[in-house]
């Protein structure tokens, strides 16, 4: 009896083995940090593409943000156990594995592809080239430049809808009042100093922004046109002082309840709002740019290849590059993820009112780069010790804030 | 010895030699040579690969110009303060109590130890809920007619390290406890007789007999206590991560975020070594003390 349930046994694993064996496709690990509700839903569109071309993608998820992911990911594959492509932010994340030879050499494909001519904006391609080289394939644009607002909390405050970001800091105290926050931001680090970003591209402007993150003229970082940016951000410290939320989508939460006015936040908190189930111009109400400056900052995902030795899997590379780009994958995908498509043919009706006014943007061209793309990952992480120290320590004094951002601008690399 | 020759003295115990090979290997290349290869990185300008382009003391410089690692460092001095004193103190306190020959022993003493069965992020988490000034005790106490009691140290930068102390005093004191206990348990009872016969107080037998007795159960726990001190960085990361703004950062995480998400390999060694001097500032003296004194005694 025993005999015959082990003989059973061996032949199932042995049919298994050869059911997995040559007659599949080329299996692909893909690895990636898209594990909230919508994102998941994005990535089960990329998969779907990509198995309908006869290969099968392998789901790599790692939970936490991209601050958990990359270092596992990075240590991956400078430890010589590549996956078959992995998600970074476009950008320099990945700047010194492809300098070190790690990272597959995607021009012939883009060339083959045309993606000079489809990308757009331009500068999503250049944040991928790297000495003439193309390493990356950008899936989505992400723009951090978005005040969400909550109608509710205005409504219960009794002040009318703010139109910029002025007039939001003017109703902070009747929102104050009715014992609402007026601005919602979470304790991670990242938070603040993106939103630090969005005042400096908004108050500051467009040229102030370029000065500081891409020249890095520290003196002009020390000078007064930066002065009424911090002025801005103690503003938003001010009305930030009561958030005792760690999270983003916490902090998010808040606004779609209407426990605070309103949040700094990137176009992914979009996502929170459509699962709350709330429309866009009634439930909420957002202003690119903060209402001051109508730019979009082209930050977002891409996905970059390691050189691996197999060649069945480096020909499964190529297809996935392709089927990424692909009109029909870009629409699925980014319309689940709350994203703008990184392809100007592509034909976005369902987008609800909020994504179309970023599209808007977009075509008229008015964008900027992201600090993603600017800086290295070592001068942002100081950009976040120094802005989650300021928006925490009520005391800590302008002047002393400006002084270490040129610091850091200063030795920025 | 009956052979007049002497032997070898390297083939001595050669069974023993032979199987602690493995283990030297494991201590030369793997603590000494890791040690040394961190060193000698923290003086070049390793970005996110290690390289061995150097330039001098540049990450020394920048990591004590650094508010961050500053904070970390006073952070640190805090906290190892604390815990070192109030567990001793604490630990022995409970021990005495427990040595009392009173009823349920067992079960006081399995009480007192079942936090040390949880890990650091599994403490910092209970943590983080109880002093979270809307669920935790604030909000219990509020609930219980003090509207104005106000407790949440975790959101208030001037004391978040003292919210974080209360958590890990917490989790080890017990393990402390039974270290004392079993101490307790080793002095002999003539000697307790014997004090009592003479009418010393209980506690002048404590303080001027049976604590100089148990001198190396104090010094294994104070070890034990200042390495928890030194790497301490789950707790934190599970309580605050380092909030509100840098107000509990602690050196270690100090070190992973600047070789991880930083991608600055030299600026994260550098701190490590730095954390490796301190503890070699601490552990060098006392040795000598220790190992250096008994030659001649």
């Amino acid at each position: 009896m025993r005999y015959k349930f082990l003989t059973a046994t061996f032949a199932a694993t042995v049919a298994a083995l050869n059911f997995a064996g040559p007659a599949a496709a080329t299996d692909l690990e893909v690895t990636h940090w898209w594990t909230s509700g919508g994102e998941a839903a994005a990535v089960a569109e990329l998969a779907k593409a990509f198995d309908a071309t006869g290969n099968h993608w392998v789901d790599g998820a790692i939970a936490g943000s991209g601050g958990t992911a990359r270092p596992i990911m990075i240590s991956r594959i400078t430890g010589g156990d590549p996956m078959g492509a992995t998600q970074f932010n476009h950008g320099r994340q990945a700047e010194e594995l492809v300098q070190a030879g790690l990272m597959r050499d995607l021009t012939d494909i883009a060339t083959k592809g045309k993606w000079t001519e489809v990308v757009r904006p331009k500068s999503l391609l250049d944040s991928c080239t790297i000495d003439g080289k193309i390493y990356c394939v950008p899936v989505n644009i992400h723009s951090w430049q978005w005040l969400w607002l909550s109608s509710e909390a205005f409504q219960k405050a009794g002040v009318p809808m703010p139109k910029d970001w002025n007039e939001f800091v003017a109703a902070a105290p009747a929102l104050e009042k009715a014992g609402i926050i007026p601005l919602a931001v979470g304790g991670q680090p990242w938070q603040a100093s993106g939103a630090f970003d969005v005042l400096l591209a908004a108050v500051g402007g467009t040229d102030a922004f370029l000065n500081v993150y891409k020249d890095k003229d520290a003196k002009f970082a020390a000078g007064p046109e930066i002065a009424k940016v911090f002025k801005a951000a103690d503003d938003a410290r001010k009305m930030a002082k009561n958030t005792n939320v760690q999270d983003w989508n916490q902090a998010t939460n808040l606004v779609i309840t209407g426990k605070a006015g309103g949040q700094i936040m990137g176009d992914w908190a979009q996502g929170e709002f459509q699962v709350a189930g709330k429309t866009a111009g009634k439930d909420y109400n957002c202003l690119p740019g903060l209402g001051l400056n109508e730019v979009i900052a082209t930050g977002g995902d891409a996905f970059y290849f390691p050189l691996l030795k197999d060649a069945d899997k480096s020909k499964a590379q190529e297809v996935l590059a392709e089927t990424l780009l692909d009109p029909k994958t870009q629409v699925a995908f980014n319309l689940k993820k709350g994203s703008l498509p990184v392809r100007g043919d592509v034909d976005l009706n369902t987008a609800n009112d909020c994504m179309k006014k970023g599209l808007a943007i977009l075509a008229k061209g008015a964008v900027i780069p992201w600090t993603d793309q600017l800086l290295s990952q070592d001068s942002q992480k100081q950009k976040e010790d120094l802005f989650s120290e300021f928006f925490a320590k009520p005391d800590m004094t302008l002047e002393d804030a400006q002084k270490r951002f040129a610091d850091i601008i200063a030795s920025a690399d | 010895m009956s052979n007049s020759e002497r032997p070898n003295q390297l083939f001595r115990n050669l069974n023993a030699k032979i199987a602690s090979i493995p283990m030297i290997l494991t201590a030369l290349v793997v603590f000494v040579g890791g040690t040394a290869w961190t060193v000698l990185y923290s003086f070049t300008n390793s970005k996110l690969l290690p390289r061995l382009n150097f330039v001098g003391l540049d990450q020394y410089h920048r990591l004590w110009s650094t508010s961050r690692w500053l904070v970390s460092i006073e952070n640190l001095l805090i906290y190892g303060a604390i815990s070192l004193v109030f567990s001793l103190v604490i630990g022995f306190l409970l021990a005495a109590l427990l040595d009392q020959k009173i009823r349920f022993e067992d079960t006081f003493r399995t009480i007192f130890l079942y936090p040390f069965a949880l890990s650091f992020i599994v403490t910092g988490l209970v943590w983080q809920w109880l002093l979270n000034p809307d669920f935790g005790v604030q909000r219990v106490v509020r609930d219980l007619g003090w509207t104005s009691f106000s407790f949440d140290p975790l959101y208030d930068s001037s004391i978040v390290i003292y919210g974080i102390s209360i958590a890990a005093l917490w989790q080890g004191t017990g393990l402390i406890m039974c270290l004392m206990l079993a101490g307790l348990r080793g002095i002999d009872e003539d000697i307790w007789k014997a004090a009592r016969v003479d009418g010393i107080p209980a506690w002048k037998t404590y303080l001027f007999i049976i604590i100089p007795m148990m001198r190396p159960v104090f010094i294994t726990t104070l070890v034990i206590i200042a390495a928890g001190i030194v790497k301490v960085y789950d707790l934190v990361v599970a309580q605050t991560s380092g909030g509100p703004g840098i107000a509990s950062e602690v050196p270690a995480k100090y070190v992973y975020d600047y070789m991880f998400f930083a991608q600055n390999l030299g600026q994260g060694f550098a701190a490590s070594t730095m954390m490796l001097l301190s503890v070699v500032i601490v552990i060098v003296p006392w040795a000598y003390l220790e190992f250096g004194g008994k030659k001649h005694g």
